[in-house]
């Protein structure tokens, strides 16, 4: 009982540690977003890693939800006769809540965790120290661009998915189930609000990208330099973003009602 | 100084003479590279000074520490060349960062030392597609692009061929006659170390013995002479019997 007791606290202080860290790591990467150079050149570079890489995962993925919302959706509507309200099912569940959830997952998996492998390398390979060595400050060269990026990548990709979702739902209820294409479309555009529903799909996905920007960087930047590190910091940073992910949905859902 | 409880150096003091080749030879996991990367400010020690022109390295912040750091080169083991540019960009990179220079100085510069280390026509390559041995003076080119007025290099003839080797021994030596630049080297290249160092500082268990290759050599302790004179079955035994 005392073993359990003692491992339990010295896990709670390991993660209060972690915390403790991961704020201060923050807060660099904050000071670095406001001190010069820009690292444009290198915010651009990240923007296509994180993000044009990412297309045909989210396009598919999100033609794929769609389909799938499509059919659910229309074999539920169709008992209450409301099948013309399909449109507005689909478009609301995707804008509101798989859309930003989904994409930030998505691009967690593919995204967040190249970054934490390629810094964990970097760190492996000392070549972070090389930096430091030629006074310059990784995380204003490597770790910044790279938060940045996935920050401002995150509501695109969120974008780009409830758009092939919206496809995939006219595809299966319009194309295969003979929903009306005027109704699908109209019943969208009466349900859904730009402000309450897009700008808040747009704000879930901007937190979204800063978790998992910060949680990747950060996970690369502190890994063990070991082949053994770099996999812990890839496989780390994919459970705690996602995780991290789903409980900030609720309560920005729980606090904005978005 | 110590690492999850080993404890790499305790009671060590050492002095590295300015504008001299110094080199520190020791066994394996005797800290010759820690001391490298402590006196980089790279890692702090868990206590005492590391007192560089009067300046404590040990209590420079982060500030500090990169102003110091633009006088220094340091030449990593494993090159720690950015694996996504090109040699040249490499290269470059220091000048890019810290010093307005056009684009036709920056290529001369970069040309000129890699000529230094033997080296051209591998501009465009990554890092992954050099050789070891060229990894290596890449990563020396790179550490002497800043004209450095100290440079640190970990292990900088392991797995270069004899006349490669040679090559960057004579621009080291070179290098330091030139611009009177304090070198630190470590090494378990003795007929190098015979060849260049001013100074030598070997690192035992529990000890430091200092003084010039010569003395060292000639030394009346059995584990230095053995260690000087490569005598592999003389220096286990003998480092057995010292720990």
């Amino acid at each position: 009982m005392t073993v359990a007791v003692a491992r339990l606290g010295s896990l709670v202080l390991a993660g209060l540690e972690d915390m403790g860290r991961m704020a201060g790591f923050t807060a660099r990467v904050a000071a670095a977003l406001v001190t010069p150079p820009l690292r444009f050149r290198a915010f651009l570079d990240e923007i296509y890693k994180l993000g044009v890489l990412s297309l045909v995962i989210i396009c598919v993925s999100g033609f794929a939800v769609g389909m799938v919302l499509g059919l659910q959706g229309y074999n539920t509507l169709v008992r209450f006769g409301a099948t013309n309200s399909l449109g507005a099912v689909v478009g609301l569940s995707l804008i509101r809540e798989l859309g930003p959830v989904l994409s930030a997952l998505l691009a967690t998996g593919r995204a967040g965790s190249a970054t934490a492998a390629e810094i964990g390398t970097m760190v492996a390979t000392e070549q972070l120290d090389g930096l430091r060595m030629m006074a310059v400050d990784p995380v204003h060269l490597v770790v910044m661009p790279r938060a940045l990026a996935m920050t401002v990548v995150m509501p695109l990709l969120n974008a780009l998915f409830i758009v092939a979702g919206l496809a995939g739902g006219y595809v299966v209820g319009v194309q295969l189930m003979g929903v009306d294409p005027g109704a699908y479309v109209s019943s969208i555009e009466s349900a859904v609000d730009f402000r309450d529903d897009v700008l808040g799909s747009g704000v879930k996905a901007v937190v979204f990208g800063v978790l998992v920007g910060l949680i990747a960087t950060f996970r690369g930047y502190s890994s063990a330099p070991t082949s053994a590190g770099v996999s812990a910091a890839t496989t780390t940073t994919v459970v705690v973003a996602s995780v991290s992910i789903l409980i900030s949905d609720y309560f920005i859902t729980a606090l904005w009602g978005v | 100084m110590a690492f999850g409880g080993r404890r790499v150096f305790e009671d060590l003091t050492c002095a590295f003479p300015r504008g001299r080749v110094s080199v520190v030879l020791g066994g394996s996991g005797s800290g010759k590279s820690t001391m490298l990367r402590l006196i980089a400010g790279l890692v702090r020690p868990t206590g005492g000074e590391i007192l560089v022109d009067d300046a404590d390295v040990v209590r420079m912040n982060e500030r500090a520490l990169g102003t110091f750091r633009r006088r220094v080169g340091m030449m990593f083991q494993g090159g720690a060349l950015l694996d996504s540019l090109s040699v040249f960009d490499n290269m470059a990179f220091p000048l890019r960062e810290h010093r307005t220079l056009a684009a036709a100085a920056i290529e001369d510069a970069v040309h000129r030392r890699l000529q230094d280390v033997g080296l051209s026509g591998v501009d465009a390559l990554l890092p992954g597609e050099l050789s070891g041995g060229m990894t290596k003076r890449v990563a020396l080119a790179r550490a002497l692009m800043m004209d450095p007025v100290i440079l640190l290099c970990d292990e900088p003839f392991s797995g270069l061929d004899p006349i490669s080797q040679r090559r960057v021994e004579d621009l080291l030596i070179r290098v330091n006659q030139a611009n009177a630049i304090t070198m630190v080297i470590v090494s378990h290249h003795i007929p190098s170390t015979l060849r260049m160092a001013d100074h030598v500082a070997l690192l035992l268990p529990g000890r430091a013995v200092e003084g010039t290759p010569r003395a060292l050599h000639d030394s009346d302790d059995a584990v230095v002479r053995a260690f000087m004179r490569e005598e592999d079955a003389d220096v286990g035994e003998a480092m057995e019997a010292s720990a």
